[in-house]
């Protein structure tokens, strides 16, 4: 396991066999506990307590500016490249609190992986797209090794059917619903446990986004995954959890099926159903 | 509740309670006519009756239409989806209603000769009475999302099934005292199992109602069916 190469950091194998249980009897692999971000004066976040389940989907919902992607980003600190936050309270992965000062950012970013709103592949290779990861990870031993890597991410983002004859091609030069799945491919190469998405499908058509849902779906069977999306149609298809955001708080967590078809709060109603909150 | 963003959503959904409202008076009249025509013989009422019924048929089309429509544009969720499929249920309900006034005005029209007994036709007027009053009353709850006035329709059906059963023995008696007296009677027993089927309707509204409204299933158990279920076809 790449973590266990990386020098100098806390132990973080996985240690699933003491994940806390969730009251379904699901293990929780992440847990935000009181969790308050402020951005210099202005509080984004307020007390933002979240379960996250272990190889379930967690969709977070919520009007534009309600702290959704504030908190997807708090989940592996990407929130430290901004000067301006502060990030209050605990989140924990695997039990162990990722803002610890022992913790590694670079193992953490490659342990809760993340796909963006828009396609960023960088301006290289499909290859060295996927490959990038693995090789800054030290994951691969041997050139046959990255080639495999590479081959399994794209086969698991379901894209190497449609790439495998020009890995050296840009990944630029793709559709824009492959390159989502090449961002996926990328986030997969570094094996994560977590994969973070923001609005993955924001730019892709029906299809492409139905590909990418589907691929979601499959994801699940390996990895946590939380996912923002302003879909409540998508949230509702892909997720097993929902929360809704509102003003910066956390209004209601439940599963899907009850969100969808009974939800207990009036706002997570009026939102849902596309009333005035 | 407040309204959509999208104010034809909005239309959407009151137009199709606004149907439920108009094909459960138009239920509501069969009953009550075809009743009358049953207790007084009234073969023209009858048969108007059996033509309204038509009518009600094309509204359950019509609104089950509106419904598939809006579901596949608007993809509704929660409350919203509940009161779509409550309506599509209720106009079921309503439907199967019309069909039981329908066939009591068949065999108010079949029935030859007066009614041997007052007492008869006094048991069968009033099980129609209080079946109406069920049917109105869960009516007037779809409107207004009374979940107490829906819980009491509930409750009040184990009534219309006692009458039920107790008039089933009673035609049972004439039948048996004068076989003279069966055609009439089995006719009459038809009708009053209808009255009593359009008040397992009025149940299956309320249901419907409190789940459309609260998103929970009514606590209680079904009512239970009448004893001489077992009995008859
Ligand atoms: N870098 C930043 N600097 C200052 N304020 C920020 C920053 N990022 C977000 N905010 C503020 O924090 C609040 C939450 O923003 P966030 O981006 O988390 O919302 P969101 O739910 O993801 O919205 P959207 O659906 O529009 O993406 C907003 O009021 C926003 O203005
Ligand atoms: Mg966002």
């Amino acid at each position: 396991m790449a973590m266990e190469m990386t020098a100098g950091t806390v132990q973080t194998q996985n240690m699933t066999g003491a994940l806390p249980l969730a009251e379904d009897g699901v293990p929780i692999k992440m847990q935000a506990q009181k969790v308050n971000v402020h951005y210099g004066e202005k509080q984004a976040l307020y007390g933002v307590d979240l379960d996250v389940r272990k190889n379930n989907v967690t969709a977070l919902i919520g009007p534009s500016g309600c702290g959704k992607s504030t908190f997807l980003r708090c989940l592996n600190r990407m929130n430290d490249t901004i000067d301006i936050c502060r990030v209050g309270g605990n989140i924990l992965l695997d039990n162990e609190d990722i803002y610890d000062q022992r913790i590694d950012v670079v193992e953490l970013r490659a342990r809760v992986g993340m796909v963006f709103q828009k396609p960023n592949p960088f301006p290289k290779s499909i290859f060295e797209n996927v490959a990038y990861g693995p090789r800054i990870h030290g994951l691969a031993q041997s050139k046959a090794e990255l080639d495999e890597i590479v081959a399994t991410s794209l086969q698991k983002a379901g894209l190497f059917e449609e790439v495998k004859d020009r890995l050296d091609e840009p990944g630029t030069g793709l559709s824009g619903g492959q390159q989502q799945r090449l961002c996926i491919a990328r986030a997969i190469a570094v094996s994560p446990e977590v994969i973070l998405m923001d609005e993955p499908c924001s730019a892709l058509d029906p299809i492409a986004t139905a590909k990418v849902e589907e691929l979601i779906d499959e994801l699940r069977e390996n990895y946590t995954i939380v996912i923002v999306t302003h879909s409540m149609q998508q949230a509702a298809r892909v997720s097993q959890r929902t929360a809704f955001f509102h003003l910066g708080y956390l209004v209601e967590e439940g599963k899907t099926n009850d969100i969808f078809t009974n939800p207990k709060d009036q706002r997570t109603q009026d939102y849902i159903t596309g009333r005035f909150g | 509740m407040s309204d959509h963003i999208v104010s034809s959503f909005n239309e959407d959904l009151k137009d199709l309670a606004s149907r439920i409202v108009e094909m459960g008076g138009l239920a509501e009249t069969l009953v009550s006519d075809a009743v009358q025509a049953l207790l007084r013989k009234d073969s023209g009422l009858a048969e108007r009756t059996i033509e309204a019924d038509r009518r009600l048929d094309e509204m359950q089309t019509q609104l089950e239409e509106r419904c598939i429509l809006v579901i596949a544009r608007r993809q509704p969720v929660a409350r919203d989806l509940r009161e779509i499929f409550a309506a599509l249920r209720i106009s079921n309900d309503l439907e199967r209603v019309g069909d039981m006034a329908k066939n009591i005005s068949k065999r108010a029209q079949a029935i030859e000769g007066n009614f041997n007994s007052k007492q008869l036709a006094l048991g069968v007027e009033h099980m129609a009475e209080l079946a109406m009053e069920q049917l109105k009353a869960v009516l007037d709850a779809y409107t207004t999302g009374d979940l107490e006035a829906v819980e009491q329709v509930h409750a009040r059906d184990k009534q219309i099934d006692a009458l039920y059963t107790s008039l089933f023995r009673q035609l049972l008696t004439y039948m048996m005292e004068d076989p003279r007296n069966i055609t009439m009677c089995a006719h009459l027993l038809f009708c009053a199992k209808n009255i009593e089927r359009i008040g397992d309707h009025a149940t299956n509204i309320a249901e419907n109602i409190y789940y459309m409204v609260s998103g929970d299933h009514l606590p209680i158990d079904r009512p239970k069916k009448d004893e001489t279920d077992v009995d008859l076809p």
